[in-house]
C-alpha cells in the first residue's frame, strides 16, 4: 500500500470507528458535534457539559429574557441535524489524562477518546469578596439559571439596581432595567462604559446613551463593600466615591474567567487567557508544541491571528464559537493537506438603549479611531479603528448594514483612515487616539519555567501562581 | 460568443428578444466582473464585487446625481425619481424614510402586521384556485389567474388602496414597467419610444392617483399604512406629504409587482426541473429553500438602475470613474460560478444560498418579509392543490421590462384542482 493510500485508509477508518469526546455542551460543542456528523464521522461521539440543560443560546439571556419576553428555559439552540451522541449533562469534566487518553468526570467515570475537543468556554467572574458573594440579591449572569433568577428579582420591582461593571453585559442589563422602569446605578472602574472593547472615544458616546436614558452612571468608581440585612439580603453598597447606595439587587458583571481548571496537570498550554492552539484549532502543549489529538473551539480557544501580527487572540463572540467549531470538527477528521484554518474576522452585536451596536475586526488592536459615516449625535454612525495606517476594526451604532464594507476593508488590511463616503459624511472625519486603557496587568497568572537539562527532557512546567 | 465585446454582450443581455434567457450574455460580461459597457455605464456581474459595492458608501442610489450629469448617460431611469424615494436616495434621508415607513410594517413597532396577513393570503390563494376549479378549465395562466390576484389584494389591504381601483392602476403599472423600466436597446426603436411616452403619461397619472389617496388619508385617517405614514408621530415624525406621495407610489408598485414574478418563477423553475414537483410534494420542508433558489436563478428584480459612483472606485481590476452610473446585476451575480457551484442548476436543497434576489445592503427589499410569506403560502398551496401541472410552452412570453423581469403569462395544463 502506498503512503497516501495508508493515510486515506486511516482517515476513513477513524471516521467509521473513532471515538470523539467534546467537553463543553454549549454553542461551540453542539455545533462541532453537528459538523462532525456532517463531515461523515460515524464513530462514537460523546458530549460532556456541566449544566443540566440541553445546549441553549446565551445572547438573549441579558436581553429578551431579563425583559421578561422569553422564559429563561426557552432559548434552546435550534438543532441543524441529529447527532446521535452520548450525552453527559450536569456532570463536569474534572480532569484530562493525555497518556491514557481519558477525560475524567466529576462522578469518577473515565471517558476514553481518540480525539478530544475542548469547548468549556468561560464563566462569569464572581464577586471578589467571598463572604459578600453569598448575599441574596447579588447576581452574576452567564447561565440560564442565572438569568431566570435575575429576571425574577427584576420583576419584583426592586427600588434600585446596582450594576458593577459596564462592559457589554453590564450595559445591556442597565438598558433592560431602564426599559423595566427601574432605577439603576452603574459603577464602572474605568472612565467609560465599553472602554475595554471599544476605547474611550466610543465609550463616551456609550456613557451619554446611558445617562440620556436615566442611568446613574458612575465612572472611575469601584464598589468597595456590599452590606446585607439580617436576612443576609444585600441592602447597601459602599462606593469609592464616598457614597453609600441603598440597593435591592446587585449584578456583578465583571467579565469572565476561562474554564481551564479541569485541565490542570494535563500539560497543555492553558492559562488566564484560555487554551493556546494553532489557527487550525489544534491545542498546544505546555511546551508550545502542537498536539495531534486535542482541539479547541469557542471562548476558550486562543490562537494566533494572521491579520493581527500573529498575536494570540481569543474572541468571546457567538460567531467565533460557531465557525471555530466547524473548523475544529473538520480538522478533527482530516489530515494535512485537507485541514483548514479558522481565520475569522471576529464580529459581535449588542442591543442597548434602543441602539443596535455591531462590531467587526479587533477594535482594541487599533490605536486610532475615526467616525466614518453618519451622525454621532443621532446615534447612527460607523467608526473605523486603525493601527499604523491600516484598518483593524470597526463598530457601528444603528448602522449595521454597513458592517460588510468594513469587514472587507479589514480583510484586505486596507489603508486607514478609509476613504470618505459619498454621502452622510460625519461632521468630524479626523482620526483621533482611540483611548484604550492600558492593558490591565494580568493577575494570578501562573509562571511558566523551563526545566530539564538534556535536550531530550527539556520542557516547560507551571510554577504555582503568585498573587501580585 | 467568444469574441463579443462588453458593449455587444450588454446590449444582447438587455434586448427583449433575449428576455427569456439573458444569462449566457451575463456569463460573457462576467469575464470582467466589473466592466464598462459603453456610454459611461459600468455593470457588475461578479458576486464578490457586487457584494462589496452594495455595501460601499461611495456608491450612491440618488438618481438626482445622474440627472446632474450633462452628458446624458444612456440606460438609467430618468423619469423615475424626480424626487428621492427611499429606493433612490442616500442616507440620511433614505434611512429616515425607511424608518418612518418600517414603523408601520415590521418589528419592533409593528411586529404583527405581516404575520396577521396570513389568513387573508391563504384565503386569496384558495379563492383563486376555487375559481379555476369552478370554471372546469384544465389550462390556466399562473400569472393572471393566480400569481397576480394574491399580492395585489394583499398590498391594497395593507396600504389602504381601494381594490376597485385595481383595473385603473394595473394599466398604469403595466405602462410604467414597459415604458420606463426597460433600459435596453429596445427603448430606442419607434415602438420603444411610443412605450416610453405611454410610460411617462401613465407614471404621471399613477403619481397623481397615489397623491390623491394620501390627501384623502390626511383628511380622514384610518388604520392603513398610507394613513399612518402621514398621520402618526414617531421618533422621526410623520412623513412629509411630498415624501409620502412618492413613497406611497413606490410601495404600491414594489409591493406586488415583483411578488407576482417570484410566484411565476417558482412554478416555472420547478416545472422545468425533472423530478422537482414530486420532490417538493413529498418534502414540503424544502419549499422555503426552493423559493430562495428560484430567486437566485430568476431574480425578479434583475437590477435597479439608480446607482452611481461618488468617487473613483477600484474593484475587480477595474476603476469606476467618479460619477459613472453602476448597475449591480443581481440576476447575473446569482449565477457566478465562483460563488455558486453548478449555478445554472435549480437545486431546491441548495445550501449556503446567499443570493441577491432581495438585493443587498441598505436598500435590501423593504417588503421581503411580506413577499416571503405570500410566496410561501402561494407556492405551498399550489403544490398541494394543483394536480399534475405541466408547462404549456417554454420559454413563456416575457414582460417588456428587463429590470422587473418575469413571464407575462405562464400557461400550464393541469389534471384538476384538489379541494
Amino acid at each position: 500500500m502506498s503512503t497516501s493510500a495508508l493515510v486515506a485508509d486511516a482517515v476513513s477508518s477513524f471516521k467509521a470507528n473513532g471515538r470523539i469526546v467534546i467537553v463543553g455542551a454549549s454553542l461551540a460543542g453542539l455545533r462541532a458535534a453537528e459538523a462532525l456528523r456532517d463531515e461523515g464521522f460515524a464513530g462514537k461521539l460523546t458530549l460532556i457539559g456541566d449544566e443540566k440543560r440541553e445546549p441553549y443560546d446565551r445572547p438573549p439571556l441579558s436581553k429578551q429574557v431579563l425583559k421578561g419576553w422569553v422564559p429563561a428555559d426557552h432559548t434552546m439552540l435550534p438543532r441543524s441535524r441529529e447527532i446521535d451522541a452520548e450525552w453527559h449533562l450536569g456532570i463536569a469534566a474534572t480532569g484530562l489524562d493525555r497518556k491514557t487518553k481519558n477525560v475524567r468526570l466529576a462522578n469518577g467515570d473515565l471517558i476514553p477518546y481518540d480525539r478530544l475537543l475542548i469547548a468549556t468556554g468561560v464563566r462569569s467572574r464572581p464577586w471578589f469578596n467571598k463572604e459578600e458573594a453569598k448575599l441574596k440579591g447579588l447576581f452574576t449572569i452567564r447561565t440560564s439559571d442565572d438569568a431566570e433568577a435575575l429576571q425574577k428579582a427584576l420583576a419584583a420591582k426592586p427600588k434600585r439596581v446596582l450594576i458593577i461593571g459596564a462592559g457589554f453585559i453590564g450595559s445591556e442589563m442597565a438598558s433592560v432595567c431602564r426599559e423595566l422602569k427601574l432605577e439603576v446605578t452603574v459603577a464602572e472602574r474605568a472612565d467609560a462604559p465599553l472602554i475595554g472593547a471599544l476605547g474611550g472615544v466610543i465609550g463616551k458616546i456609550a456613557a451619554e446613551m446611558q445617562r440620556d436614558h436615566g442611568v446613574d452612571l458612575r465612572t472611575g468608581v469601584s464598589v468597595e463593600k456590599l452590606e446585607g440585612d439580617a436576612a443576609r439580603h444585600v441592602r447597601r453598597a459602599k462606593l469609592s466615591d464616598g457614597t453609600t447606595l441603598d440597593v435591592d439587587v446587585v449584578v456583578a458583571s465583571l467579565g469572565s474567567l476561562r474554564n481551564v481548571e479541569w485541565l490542570e496537570g494535563a500539560g497543555l498550554a492553558t492559562g488566564f487567557w484560555g487554551v493556546g492552539c494553532d489557527a487550525g484549532c489544534r491545542a498546544f502543549d505546555i511546551n508550545g508544541v502542537v498536539t495531534d489529538s486535542i482541539f479547541v473551539a469557542g471562548d476558550i480557544a486562543r490562537a494566533p491571528h494572521v491579520l493581527y501580527e500573529y498575536q494570540f487572540m481569543s474572541a468571546e463572540h457567538w460567531d467565533n464559537a460557531v465557525i471555530g467549531a466547524r473548523v475544529a470538527a473538520h480538522n478533527m477528521v482530516s489530515l494535512e493537506p485537507d485541514r483548514r484554518p479558522h481565520l475569522l474576522v471576529p464580529q459581535f452585536w449588542s442591543g442597548q438603549f434602543g441602539v443596535n451596536i455591531k462590531g467587526t475586526g479587533v477594535q482594541s488592536f487599533g490605536d486610532e479611531v475615526v467616525i466614518t459615516q453618519g451622525s454621532v449625535k443621532e446615534r447612527r454612525f460607523a467608526a473605523a479603528y486603525g493601527k499604523r495606517g491600516r484598518i483593524v476594526g470597526a463598530v457601528t451604532f444603528n448602522h449595521g448594514k454597513w458592517l460588510e464594507y468594513y469587514t472587507a476593508l479589514i480583510e484586505k488590511s486596507a489603508p486607514f483612515p478609509p476613504p470618505s463616503p459619498g454621502y452622510d459624511v460625519p461632521t468630524d472625519t479626523k482620526p483621533v487616539p482611540a483611548e484604550f486603557p492600558d492593558v490591565r496587568a494580568p493577575t494570578e497568572l501562573p509562571t511558566v519555567v523551563l526545566t530539564g537539562h538534556d535536550p531530550t527532557d527539556r520542557g516547560a512546567a507551571f510554577a504555582p501562581a503568585r498573587r501580585r | 460568443m467568444a469574441d463579443m465585446t462588453p458593449e455587444a454582450a450588454w446590449a444582447a443581455a438587455m434586448a427583449y428578444k433575449n428576455r427569456p434567457n439573458p444569462y449566457p450574455f451575463f456569463d460573457e460580461l462576467r469575464k470582467t466582473p466589473v466592466v464598462h459597457v459603453g456610454g459611461g455605464l459600468y455593470v457588475v456581474t461578479g458576486y464578490r464585487e457586487l457584494l462589496a459595492l452594495a455595501h460601499d458608501p461611495r456608491i450612491s442610489s440618488d438618481t438626482r446625481r445622474l440627472k446632474a450629469r450633462r452628458d446624458g448617460v444612456e440606460g438609467n431611469v430618468s423619469e423615475y425619481g424626480e424626487h428621492g424615494t427611499m429606493i433612490n436616495s442616500d442616507p440620511p434621508e433614505h434611512d429616515r424614510m425607511r424608518r418612518q415607513a418600517m414603523r408601520h410594517f415590521g418589528p419592533p413597532d409593528s411586529p404583527y402586521v405581516i404575520a396577521d396577513m396570513e389568513p387573508l393570503i391563504q384565503k386569496l390563494c384558495n379563492d383563486s384556485l376555487d375559481k379555476i376549479k369552478a370554471s372546469g378549465k384544465r389550462r390556466f395562466d399562473v400569472v393572471d389567474d393566480y400569481g397576480y390576484p394574491v399580492p395585489v389584494a394583499v398590498i391594497c389591504k395593507l396600504l389602504g388602496v381601494p381594490m376597485e381601483d385595481e383595473p385603473k392602476f394595473h394599466v398604469w403599472v403595466h405602462d410604467f414597467m414597459a415604458g420606463i423600466m426597460d433600459v435596453g436597446p429596445d427603448m430606442n426603436t419607434e415602438e420603444g419610444k411610443a412605450r416610453h411616452e405611454r410610460g411617462v403619461t401613465s407614471a404621471e397619472a399613477f403619481a397623481n392617483y397615489t397623491a390623491g389617496l394620501i390627501q384623502g388619508y390626511l383628511k380622514k385617517p384610518t388604520d392603513c399604512m398610507f394613513s399612518k405614514l402621514v398621520n402618526e408621530d414617531g421618533p422621526d415624525g410623520p412623513m412629509s406629504v411630498r415624501e409620502a406621495n412618492i413613497n406611497a407610489n413606490l410601495l404600491l408598485i414594489a409591493g406586488h409587482d415583483s411578488t407576482v414574478n417570484t410566484i411565476s418563477n417558482c412554478v416555472m423553475c420547478m416545472l422545468r426541473t425533472p423530478g422537482c414537483l414530486e420532490l417538493l410534494k413529498s418534502r414540503p420542508d424544502l419549499i422555503p429553500g426552493a423559493i430562495e433558489e428560484a430567486l437566485r436563478m430568476q431574480a425578479s428584480v434583475q437590477f435597479f438602475p439608480s446607482r452611481s459612483a461618488t468617487h473613483d472606485i477600484e474593484i475587480g481590476g477595474t476603476v469606476i470613474p467618479k460619477g459613472s452610473p453602476v448597475h449591480l446585476m443581481y440576476g447575473a451575480a446569482n449565477r457566478d460560478p465562483l460563488r455558486f457551484p453548478n449555478p445554472n442548476t435549480f437545486d431546491p436543497a441548495r445550501q449556503d444560498n446567499q443570493h441577491f434576489g432581495w438585493g443587498s445592503g441598505i436598500h435590501t427589499c423593504f417588503g421581503g418579509p411580506l413577499a416571503r410569506l405570500e410566496v410561501n403560502i402561494a407556492f405551498e398551496t399550489f403544490l398541494r392543490r394543483v394536480e399534475n401541472p405541466r408547462l404549456v410552452c417554454d420559454p413563456p412570453p416575457y414582460r417588456q421590462s428587463n429590470v422587473f423581469r418575469g413571464p407575462e403569462h405562464l400557461l400550464i395544463d393541469v389534471d384538476g384542482i384538489r379541494n
